[in-house]
């Protein structure tokens, strides 16, 4: 379990078929009515060699690493166990494949590479933050933070030295680094102060420092002792500029994508950046955009730090751009386009754009300067002839007297109307194989064959956008004529493809048609399986806040004739602040909202709305930590290593009880999630994937100890901790993280955070309070209201397909679907304080900052809130102090009575099958600790789809309630997505005999090819589901999995 | 873009005399007794108004007796700007009507390009000028037995300045049967139900917007629009006799300048009015 693995071959090994018969396996768990025990052929052998080697693995896996993983560990180990053994093996075959998406805490023997390094941060992390737990001060994240920062530079500062010294000598000197580190690290708390001064000149050492990884990873295991002591890495990122030239960049290496794109545009004096934005090419050579809202380094993964910067939303009518200065860069994209092939344009269309360059590049033709091979520099077209120079030069004649912005203007007047101009064209194919090319643009959706438009969506017309593996679906308003609407679906190449025509037409939908943010509800129709929303300002915003640009037209050069420009009177560059302000008004204006560029919005929603949430949830923090230690309230993001640990003992047994039963087979990627770590699985990122799993947690909760009242509270909130936590935490960790990144980042909307970083976990709670709490009943109820009423705005009819099954005591289902809006999560968040369960931060929420990411997956619970300025500590201990005290008592309760629960656990039961898809169906039954099972195995090759349905099922712990029919109090539902899971939680709160039933049941769809890593997702997703609801249990695992065989093997 | 102006504005126009094999060989021809005196009267009008009226330079090429097709000149180039593309119609006898035509366009100096051969990317293509829709934002090609997908690729390739998206011709033989521009803007089109389908895909294909004025008849459907030196509207249309009911949605034109033109006996061989005639903008606008 220790490495995880790249490989997934074995998924896709089945030739790719008819998408169609895909489809249909998506509903997650029908009950089986198929026995999928004809054809056990291959599957079979794997899953028996995969149990054997999995043994294996079992005896190796516990690997001793720094104290404070042992407690990961041990989960891992039990979730491993809940993995498919045949993953295992596979991923000791590809161990030398390094993903950074799941960074085991303990792997001494793989290659040693960058991410490996990072991997060591957490544990640094953890120790700082176990060191520092005793502290109470509040700063401390903060503090650890700029530490890290400092030992980084010092570490450079060392290489330098020593790279002074010889290139031989380079295996030792990392050894001393490590150890100079660690000493450098106890004076480092003095020092915060010089952190900025020696970050310049890290910059240059970056360089050299790259070179040095190489030799560093023949060093690994030298090295693997002291990696634990590196801590924030700077990476130097190149950006290609529109002009051709290069942007080089030092940003730390988990920093987020805005903040380089800020750099960028600061760099180019940009004010008007919505139409931009930065790309990079995949490992699969396919380009693409770089979303700014988060860390650079997940999205990248083992690609180049290498960029382009470019325009990303092509303005219908740049005659509306504001400033000269956009406009430029807009022509240079266009030149660019044109020159490339890109945009197709006829030769006499070429010549004519082609003066308007030269126009603007050298100003009027002068016949004595200009001589025909003046030009020769100059890329017209494609092709360019002899016949089309000359054309260029005659007609550049003509342009005598027009300033280069009036030539740019005339550029850009023409190249706007040409058929092409920004549409982002993607290879496809449509339902009858044919290929096709889907081409997104300002308008909708484009559908051409060859060069034949012969089909066109406008947005107007589409209802939902949706990709399910490699297929793209639109569903079309009907037509007047028509009754019903009809879905139009697409075969993209792969996983990815598809998901990023998706993502495409999702950002183009919203920047383009969506005009002002005050619908949020239009928004959100085209969130199907994806968290993933354009956050960035829509059209109509950016022009408002353009217009409030109020600067001297910036003086810039152009580039070929480094001529000065002055568009105005040549007045001073202004800082981009003033700009940026100037936005923020723009707004905070009516309609604006959704920024994310100047004012996040998830500060607001702290500030404003409620001090009060924020205060809860963190008081609520706060008592988990206590639970644990019994410490002082305040808590330090590492300092809970121990409280998570043990925390997450009686989850690990739980999770363990369950994992006993050996799984089936499964694809190969799923190893990476067993040597992962669980807490790495919030890594995740959508990238292209053939698989996609529903799984159902059940937690049910049998509350009888006296404290029903907090215990029945905690139910309706649940759902709450998923949504609003990650905010609370990530905002800190933002904080901490970017600490030397500066303000600009702090301001960044979290709200990006909380949409990647969602995992997802669904669980049915029951809390069954013996001694009927009125009081606590009243609460929840109050607090359904509120969601109600929340849920009344939000539309999410989208995830259907995700919701087939709902669960059954649940009459009316309400779906709230997680949306970065303010409001929505502020009430959200309000209802927090209730439940201790809620405050923790799910595990999405863990998105790693610089620190720990696993720890903090561990601890999550923990760690988020503390340190952030904005979240009111204080307020919240305070405030909810008394609350807390309660809590402690009953979190301990919980955890060993959860712990209990999860012994009797586990009884198996059904499987499902979709009809056409080859399936594969297990039935698991695990009962205490014991394992396993009947597996069979069913593969019919027709079809490419694999399915599998694993359901783990308690023994009906919850004797109380099941019985009786119990009146129903209050039901909802509520959605949240990111970019590869979805999480739908369903809540039904039923009355029994006096007593209250909650139930939770979260579906989670982790959509994704082999990029993600699922075992850990889901083994994240049940652990979350544990943390979030301690003192329920767990009754019912449901892993329905569908795996598209044999592609997306790029 | 530099070429693309509203649709209309020309500068000359380019058409073949009636030969005296007019109507024979001709398609659907065969049970229709056409009137070749007739014919050539028609087409006298016709050069008669595009001139005198309207007030374009006429090229008129002179009738070959071995071409009994070649007066329906349209289908042989797709013009745009200074671009021509000499078609390849679905009959092969037709394709030697391309030779005068290309050297007229040569001489008017426009940029004549080919389809190409026979084999490689653009074999099997075919394309006549008549299923072609210029609206002067864009080309619909209209999908019939005389053009196909291939041939629309080519004209795709050819002027890539537009979208060039292909509609199904429903209920006539070839897209200009069923529509025509009629302004800038404007689209005439037969009210038929055929021709209603094929509108509805337009719509759903183009970025535009247009007017749509619905005709009663099919054969008033097929008019011919001309922006004048002197920015005046023309309409050449057919004539109250052929399209009776249709004449009262011309007149909704306001401030055009109506010219009835009869092409009776054009009709009977499946042309129209558009058929007859090739338009041609040299005035460059840069």
């Amino acid at each position: 379990m220790t490495t995880e693995v790249g490989s997934e071959t074995d998924v896709k090994k089945e030739p790719e078929k008819d998408p169609e018969v895909q489809q249909q396996t998506e509903q997650p768990e029908e009950p089986a009515d198929h026995t999928a025990s004809t054809s056990a052929d291959q599957p079979q052998e794997q899953i028996q060699s995969g149990q054997a080697e999995s043994d294996q693995e079992a005896a190796v896996s516990p690997e001793p690493s720094s104290p404070p993983a042992a407690g990961t560990q041990k989960k891992e180990k039990g979730i491993s166990r809940f993995l498919p053994p045949w993953l295992k093996r596979q991923k000791s075959q590809s161990q030398d494949k390094p993903s950074e998406s799941s960074a085991p805490p303990k792997q001494e023997s793989v290659e040693l590479k960058e991410e490996e390094e990072e991997t060591s941060q957490p544990k640094e992390e953890v120790d700082a933050g176990g060191a520092a737990a005793a502290s109470t001060e509040q700063t401390e994240e903060v503090k650890e933070v700029r530490e890290e920062v400092q030992t980084e530079e010092k570490e450079k500062e060392k290489e330098e030295e020593e790279s002074i010294g010889s290139a031989d000598t380079q295996p030792v000197r990392e050894e001393k680094e490590g150890e100079l580190e660690v000493e450098e690290k106890e004076e480092e708390k003095k020092e915060e102060e010089k952190k900025e001064e020696g970050k310049k000149e890290e910059e240059k050492k970056e360089e050299g420092k790259k070179e040095e990884k190489q030799l560093i990873q023949q060093e690994a295991s030298v090295l693997s002792t002291h990696k634990v002591n590196k801590k924030m890495k700077m990476v130097v990122c190149h950006v290609t500029l529109l002009d051709g030239s290069q942007f080089s960049c030092e940003v730390e290496k988990r920093t987020k994508g805005q903040y380089l794109f800020f750099q960028v545009c600061e760099h180019l004096n940009l004010l008007e950046k919505d139409y931009f934005g930065l790309s990079f090419k995949d490992h699969a050579e396919q380009r693409c955009w770089l979303d700014i809202t988060k860390e650079i380094k997940r999205q990248i993964r083992n690609s180049q730090w290498q960029f382009t910067f470019s325009v990303k939303f092509y303005p219908p009518d740049p005659s509306q751009l504001t400033e000269d200065i956009t406009r430029y860069l807009l022509c240079l994209q266009l030149r660019q386009d044109i020159s490339s092939g890109r945009l197709p344009c006829s030769f006499v269309t070429h010549a004519l754009l082609g003066s308007y360059t030269l126009q603007a590049e050298l100003g009027d033709h002068d016949p004595d300067e200009h001589r025909l091979d003046y030009i020769s520099d100059f890329q017209f077209a494609p092709n360019q002839t002899k016949e089309l120079e000359e054309k260029v030069v005659e007609l550049h004649k003509s342009h005598r007297g027009m300033t280069p912005a009036q030539a740019d203007t005339q550029f850009l007047e023409n190249a706007k109307k040409l058929s092409m101009y920004g549409v982002d064209l993607h290879h496809a194919k449509d339902s009858e194989g044919v290929d096709i090319m889907l081409g997104v643009c300002a308008n909708g959706l484009l559908i051409y064959k060859d060069r034949l438009r012969i089909n066109r969506f406008a947005w107007p017309k589409i209802l939902k956008i949706s990709y399910k593996r490699s297929n793209f679906y639109i569903k079309i308003r009907p037509g007047e004529a028509e009754q019903f609407e009809s879905t139009v679906g697409f075969k993209l190449p792969n996983h990815r493809a598809a998901k990023r025509v998706w993502k495409v037409c999702v950002e183009h939908h919203t920047f383009f048609r969506l005009v002002s943010p005050e619908h949020p509800t239009k928004t959100k129709f085209l969130t199907l399986g994806s968290k993933f929303r354009y956050s960035g300002r829509t059209q109509a915003q950016t022009r408002q806040a353009s217009s409030l640009i109020d600067r001297p037209a910036p003086n810039f050069q152009r580039s070929s004739s480094k001529r000065l420009s002055r568009s105005l009177d040549g007045a001073p560059v202004v800082s981009v602040s003033d700009y940026s302000q100037a936005a923020g008004a723009g707004e905070n204006g009516p309609a604006l909202e959704l920024n994310s560029d100047s004012k996040s919005p998830q500060v607001e929603v702290m500030e404003e709305p409620n001090v009060d949430a924020a205060t809860s949830i963190t008081s609520e923090m706060a008592f988990e930590q206590t639970d644990g230690t019994g410490a002082p309230e305040r808590k330090d993001l590492d300092k809970t290593q121990e409280d998570v640990l043990k925390h997450q003992a009686s989850i690990s047994e739980l999770k363990r009880s369950f994992m006993e039963a050996r799984p089936e087979p499964r694809p190969s990627q799923w190893d990476k999630h067993l040597s992962g770590s669980p807490v790495t699985s919030l890594r995740l990122q959508a990238h292209g994937s053939l698989e996609e799993e529903l799984t159902s947690l059940f937690l049910s909760k049998a509350c009888f100890s006296g404290l029903s009242g907090s215990c029945s509270t905690t139910a309706v909130p649940a759902e709450v901790p998923q949504e609003t936590p990650p905010r609370p935490g990530t905002d800190s960790r933002d904080t901490s993280k970017n600490a030397e990144v500066k303000p600009e980042v702090d301001d960044q909307p979290e709200v990006i955070e909380v949409v990647e970083e969602t995992v997802v976990i669904e669980e049915i709670v029951k809390a069954k309070p013996k001694s009927p709490a009125p009081e606590a009943s009243i609460p929840v109820e109050t607090e359904v209201k509120e969601e109600r009423s929340l849920s009344s705005d939000s539309e999410s009819e989208e995830e259907a397909e995700y919701h087939a099954q709902p669960p059954s005591t649940s009459i009316s289902i309400q779906q709230i679907k997680e949306e970065p809006e303010e409001e929505q999560e502020a009430e959200l968040t309000q209802q927090a304080p209730p439940s201790v369960i809620e405050s923790q931060p799910s595990a999405e929420a863990a998105e790693p900052g610089p620190a720990a990411e696993e720890e903090k997956a561990a601890e999550r619970t923990h760690e988020p809130l503390p340190t952030t300025d904005e979240a009111p500590n204080g307020h919240a201990l305070q405030a909810e102090a008394p609350p807390t005290a309660e809590e402690e008592e009953p979190h301990i309760v919980n955890g060993s009575a959860s712990r209990v629960e999860a012994e009797h656990l586990p009884q198996v039961i059904c499987c499902s099958e979709p009809p056409v898809v080859k399936t594969e169906m297990v039935t698991i039954s695990d009962t205490f600790a014991a394992q396993k099972t009947e597996i069979s195995t069913k593969e019919v090759p027709i079809v490419h789809t694999e399915t599998k349905t694993i359901t783990y099922e308690a023994a009906q712990l919850d004797g109380n309630g099941d019985g009786e029919p119990g009146v129903l109090m209050t039901a909802q539902t509520i959605t949240s997505e990111s970019l590869c899971t979805t999480t739908t939680t369903h809540i039904t709160k039923t009355l029994k005999g006096g007593q209250s039933e909650t139930r939770i049941e979260k579906r989670i769809v982790i959509t994704g090819d082999s990029d993600i890593d699922h075992d850990q997702a889901l083994a994240q997703a049940i652990k979350e589901a544990k943390e979030q609801h301690p003192d329920m249990s767990v009754t019912r695992v449901v892993v329905h999995k569908e795996t598209e065989l044999a592609e997306d093997e790029d | 873009m530099a070429n693309i102006y509203p649709y209309g504005c020309f500068t000359h126009a380019v058409v073949r005399g009636i030969p005296e094999s007019f109507g024979k060989l001709a398609e659907g021809g065969e049970g229709l007794q056409t009137d070749l005196a007739k014919a050539q009267r028609q087409m006298g009008v016709l050069t008669g108004a595009l001139r005198q009226k309207v007030g374009l330079q006429l090229i008129e090429i002179p009738a070959v007796s071995e071409l009994p097709e070649s007066w329906r000149i349209e289908d042989v180039a797709v013009i745009q700007g200074d671009t021509a593309l000499i078609t390849r119609p679905l009959k092969q006898q037709r394709r030697a009507e391309a030779e005068a035509v290309r050297r007229v366009l040569n001489e008017l100096k426009l940029t004549v390009l080919e389809m190409g051969d026979e084999e490689g990317r653009s074999a099997g293509a075919t394309l006549e000028g008549s299923d072609v829709l210029f609206t002067g934002k864009e080309f619909f090609v209209g999908i019939s037995k005389h053009t196909n997908h291939r041939g629309a690729e080519v004209l795709a390739d050819t002027f890539k300045d537009f979208a060039v998206s292909t509609v199904p011709v429903c209920g006539g033989s070839r897209l200009k049967n069923i529509c025509s521009m009629g302004g800038p803007d404007t689209i005439i089109i037969s009210s038929s139900d055929g021709a209603k389908k094929t509108l509805r895909m337009m719509e759903q294909l183009t970025d535009h917007h247009y007017e749509i004025l619905t005709v009663p008849e099919d054969v008033a459907a097929n008019c011919v629009y001309i922006r004048g030196p002197a920015k005046v509207d023309f309409l050449l249309h057919p004539t109250a006799e052929e399209c009776p009911n249709s004449v009262p949605a011309f007149q909704r034109l306001t401030d055009y300048t109506l010219l009835p033109t009869a092409c009776s006996e054009a009709s009977k061989l499946g042309a129209a009015l558009s058929s007859l005639c090739l338009l041609i903008n040299k005035k460059p606008n840069y």
